[in-house]
């Protein structure tokens, strides 16, 4: 039995056993990863000191992973690294996980998903060629391996994650050929009042100039940048060999990394049949939760990216809030002092968020990307579903992604529609003439994760 | 592909890719193996026997599904490199062993 | 751009309320009928058995007891390769029937002994019908079925049985009902209605329709509409899980009644039997595991397969558990259908039911599976 279990030891998930510890709570953190860091600092504690990683991830980074390290050894935190949560039963409390040696339970008095981001799928002709990647996979060869891709590599796409990977693989040595901006002509005339509201640009300045930063950085190394690209595919024979566009564009590729910006991932928490609502600016479905990042189910909070993007330092907000929040739940701490202690933590959540408008409105994935035109686009990579077979589905009588399923088996492979199924619903949407809220989102199932027949057969009673 | 840079990050793990050996850092993942050592998928799908590599290296896709110690079906990104570990790509779908 | 809704015509030969596997099998027959039918169906969250079940025709354990249920039963199995074909030629989806026989697993003496007694009791009651079964013993069972476990006695095994793809099957009737001409409306859950003999007219999706005919196939939902139309149809929700694998290269040749591979090549493992209201959302691990470990008892290779999904859904289920067709005597013209095997059933549904319907009345047989038998045994 633990207080708190936590899942993801991403910025949200360490913030909130760092906190959660301070305040005398058993914590419970486990992670799918061999190390703690999550997305952003994955293999922090080896890869510290690569200087093509220097920076927000060589210093906070270690920092916050080393700060982690420090509260393991005083004491109250269990860290199971390399583990999954694969089932939570949400009345008891009970947790099923697998880990190297097997699978077990764990009972806890309260559980904090932290389980983060995931990046938007950019289903666009060829996506599914070797040597097409996300711009994140590159970014975690880089972290795990020391990897950066060889030859002609293009990036596409939008979006700041996008900007950081191009000036870190400059900085490894291998300097993206192309960057092909998607960002539409007129974004950032649109985006403006977004980010002069509330003094966004303002209290952003930091981010902002980093950004700058950033982009100057990775054209002076020689990366050329085409701006306002539309109809982007990839193109080869069983590999990426070409990368065309609209207006006649083409050029060879080794490599082609995507990038449309980050979305929560609520595989889990969907699959726990906790309400979701369709985030209009951000363009993706996020759980419901109070600004303590509770959910409507008395055992569960939400915090970090998995709650709506807000980025690393948001994430380590909204956990030691949601830290907070069980503390008091468990009646370790009383009401003022949460509120007290959660000042500094509101005050940092405010400002990482003031420039988020801004951002979100700039780098609005094109409707091409959430629902992609050509028929021939594959939607579902799983079970090799197209665009046009989804949008014969809809046309059929499917009103959203889970008719769809039973139709086609988009979601049925084994992403478990990770992957294909906020597209599905886009392209039902579009061709129904619906909001995507209405279309709906994929109501997954347990094992979040596959299991063996055998691990399962194998459970320890009770 | 995907090439290493030994300063920064020595390889120090033996793996072997298919036949090949290949060293790898300590911390990559089976996946990473895989891009490293240049393989021109990692599987072929059991619906239209497209080939496919690694697409998003952080579990998400299931498009690294290879064959790790004699397991099927293993999420290669997911797997952290240990000396020995042998990695072979897959056909279609997996068999089952029946004399397990 | 397609544009399902609102539907061009209110007026219809025949309205079929529900989707589902047995709503859209119905609706297929009386189309092809040449009844010019609508289809109503709710949206895509609805309670759906039809997109959760194992994929089963299934035929073995069926009506002991009630050897009316067998026969039925045997007859979709008999009717099951016409509507395939059928169904295949006019809209290119293969339901993927596959008949080849099946088998129970017996582990142990004990689950033998009783497993060749049923059978016997299930051989005695189709007298001159018949019942053709074998109980075979592990050794010759090896030779069906590749890999069994040390611990399987043996099987019971009938040349009637087989599976198919369901998700195949509702998109093929679905497709072909469309194709002959019927109107499919989703996201049109049937609110009001008005029943008088041979004119009734239902409210969905904001419009009002209107039918001689009105056959309730809404599933677990026929309990509360039933009563609007003279008729009765008290079947509860029991839940059932299933497990399903990664796709594996092909091993069984034949269904067994809890664990089958399916056409591309997954292997589907059943089958637990709960109450749980109407909660498809919960599932429980302790089941899951009752269910895989049976599963590698009967075949120990599985053991090392991937589960990618598992799900729970609603059996639809009246007290006898067997499937209830009425008509109204009140309201003729209004008729209810509802059954737990759905897939096994869909034969008879579309080629036997659909044509009763089309001709106004049941035939006199199918009154044993009116709804009256439960008025009878509570009064008894
Ligand atoms: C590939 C990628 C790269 C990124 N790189 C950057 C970057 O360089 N700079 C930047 O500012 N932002 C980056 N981001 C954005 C990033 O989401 C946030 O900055 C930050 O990582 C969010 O922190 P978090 O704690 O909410 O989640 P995460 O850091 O994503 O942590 C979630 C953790 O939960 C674990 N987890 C998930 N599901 C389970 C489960 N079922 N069982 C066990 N464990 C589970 C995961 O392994 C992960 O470690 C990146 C996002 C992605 C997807
Ligand atoms: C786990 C499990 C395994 C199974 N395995 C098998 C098997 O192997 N073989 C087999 O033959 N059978 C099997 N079944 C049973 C089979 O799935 C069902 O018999 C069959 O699906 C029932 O179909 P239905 O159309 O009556 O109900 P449903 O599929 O529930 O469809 C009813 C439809 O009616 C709609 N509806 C409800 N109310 C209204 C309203 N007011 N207005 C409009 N529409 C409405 C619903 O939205 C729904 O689409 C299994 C069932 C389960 C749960
Ligand atoms: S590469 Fe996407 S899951 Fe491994």
């Amino acid at each position: 039995m633990t207080d708190l279990a936590i899942i993801g030891a991403g910025p949200a998930g360490l913030a909130a056993a760092i906190e959660a510890a301070s305040l005398g709570l058993s914590v419970t953190v486990i992670d799918e990863q061999p190390a703690p860091g999550g997305q952003i600092f994955r293999n922090v504690e080896r890869a510290s000191s690569d200087p093509a990683l220097a920076g927000e991830y060589g210093s906070d980074g270690a920092a916050l992973v080393r700060r982690f390290r420090a509260a393991i050894q005083a004491g109250g935190i269990d860290y199971r690294a390399s583990t999954t949560l694969w089932h939570l039963d949400t009345v008891g409390g009970v947790l099923s996980l697998r880990g190297e040696s097997g699978t077990g339970s764990l009972v806890a008095q309260r559980v904090l998903l932290a389980t983060g981001a995931q990046e938007r799928p950019v289903p666009i002709p060829g996506w599914t060629l070797p040597n097409v990647l996300t711009a994140g996979a590159a970014q975690i060869l880089l972290k795990q391996a020391g990897a950066v891709p060889r030859g002609r590599t293009v990036l596409a796409g939008q979006g700041p994650l996008l900007w950081l990977l191009a000036d870190q693989l400059a900085k490894a040595g291998a300097t993206p050929a192309l960057l092909l901006e998607t960002t539409p002509r007129g974004a950032l005339r649109q985006a403006l009042p977004a980010g002069l509201a509330g003094a966004g640009f303002w209290r952003g300045r930091a981010m902002l100039a980093k950004g700058a930063t950033l982009m100057a950085a990775s054209r002076r190394a020689g990366m050329r940048v085409i701006s306002h690209v539309t109809g982007l595919r990839a193109e080869g024979e069983g590999r990426l060999q070409r990368i065309t566009w609209d207006g006649g564009g083409s050029t060879e590729a080794d490599t082609l990394l995507l990038h449309e910006g980050v979305i929560p991932s609520t595989h889990v928490s969907r699959a726990l049949g906790l309400p979701h609502q369709w985030d209009e600016t951000q363009l993706c479905w996020r759980p419901e939760v109070d600004a303590w990042g509770a959910t409507p189910n008395p055992l569960l909070a939400v915090a970090g990216d998995g709650a709506g993007i807000g980025g690393w330092q948001a994430a380590t907000a909204t956990g030691a809030l949601a830290a907070l929040d069980a503390a008091c739940r468990l009646g370790r701490l009383p009401e003022h002092a949460r509120d007290s202690r959660a000042v500094p933590h509101r005050h940092l959540l405010r400002r990482m968020l003031a420039l988020r408008p801004f951002l979100d409105r700039l780098y609005a994935p094109a409707p091409g990307v959430l629902a992609p035109a050509d028929d021939d686009t594959i939607v579902c990579r799983c079970e090799e579903v197209t665009a046009g077979q989804v949008r014969a589905a809809a046309a059929l009588g499917a009103t959203g992604p889970n008719q769809a399923k039973a139709y086609l088996r988009t979601g049925m492979g084994p992403c478990q529609g990770r992957m294909c199924g906020t597209t599905v619903a886009a392209v039902i949407a579009q061709a129904r003439g619906i909001p995507i809220a209405e279309a709906g989102a994929l109501r997954p199932r347990a094992p979040f994760k596959p299991i063996t027949v055998g691990e399962l057969a194998d459970l320890p009673a009770g | 592909m995907f090439a290493q840079r030994p300063d920064p990050r020595p390889a120090t793990v033996e793996v072997f890719v298919g036949d090949a050996a290949l060293r790898v850092p300590e911390g990559s993942t089976a996946a990473a193996a895989v891009m490293l050592a240049g393989l021109p998928a990692i599987r072929e799908t059991p619906v239209n026997g497209s080939p496919r590599l690694p697409y998003c290296m952080m579990g998400i896709c299931f498009d690294c599904l290879a064959e790790i110690d004699g397991v099927a079906n293993r999420q290669a990104c997911m797997v952290t490199v240990r000396p020995g570990m042998r990695i072979a790509p897959q056909h279609g779908a997996r068999a089952a062993r029946m004399s397990a | 751009m397609p544009n399902p809704s609102p539907a061009a015509r209110t007026a219809y030969d025949a309205i079929v309320i529900g989707g589902g596997l047995v709503g859209a099998a119905i609706g297929y027959g009386l189309q092809r009928q040449g009844l010019a039918t609508l289809l109503l169906d709710e949206g895509d969250i609805a309670h759906r058995a039809s997109r959760g079940n194992f994929g089963l025709i299934w035929v073995q354990s069926k009506g002991l007891g009630n050897p009316h249920y067998q026969r039925w039963t045997r007859g979709s199995a008999e009717e099951w390769p016409a509507l395939a074909d059928d169904l295949h030629t006019r809209t290119g989806i293969d339901p993927r029937r596959h008949q080849p026989g099946g088998v129970t697993f017996c582990l142990g003496e004990e689950e033998f002994a009783a497993r060749g007694e049923y059978m016997a009791r299930m051989q005695a009651e189709a007298g001159n019908f018949g019942f053709e079964y074998r109980m075979i013993r592990a050794a010759e069972a090896r030779d069906m079925l590749p890999g069994i476990g040390p611990e399987v006695t043996g099987v019971s095994w009938t040349p009637y049985d087989g599976h198919a793809s369901p998700l195949h099957l509702l998109r093929a009737l679905h497709t072909g009902f469309t194709g002959l001409g019927g109107t499919y409306l989703p996201n049109a859950g049937v609110t009001e209605s008005t029943a008088a003999p041979g004119d009734f007219s239902v409210s969905a999706a904001g419009q009002r329709f209107t039918a001689p005919r009105v056959v309730l196939a809404a599933g677990l939902g026929n309990a509360a509409l039933a009563p609007r139309f003279g008729l009765e149809a008290p079947v509860v929700p029991e839940r059932g899980q299933i497990l399903v694998t990664e796709r594996t290269q092909n091993l069984l040749p034949m269904p067994t009644v809890s664990l089958r591979q399916t056409a591309e090549g997954s292997l589907m493992i059943g089958d637990s039997k709960e109450d749980a209201g109407l909660d498809t959302v919960t599932q429980s691990p302790e089941i899951m595991k009752t269910m895989a470990r049976r599963a590698v008892r009967c075949f120990p290779w599985i053991a090392e397969l991937n589960i990618v999904r598992a799900w729970s859904a609603l059996r639809v289920m009246a007290p006898d558990g067997l499937p209830i067709y009425d008509q109204s005597e009140r309201f003729p013209g209004a008729f209810t259908a509802n059954c737990h095997s759905g897939v096994t059933l869909a034969g008879t549904h579309a080629n036997r039911l659909a044509p009763m319907i089309a001709a106004g009345a049941l035939v006199p047989e199918m009154s044993l599976f009116s709804a009256r038998r439960f008025d009878v045994r509570t009064a008894a």
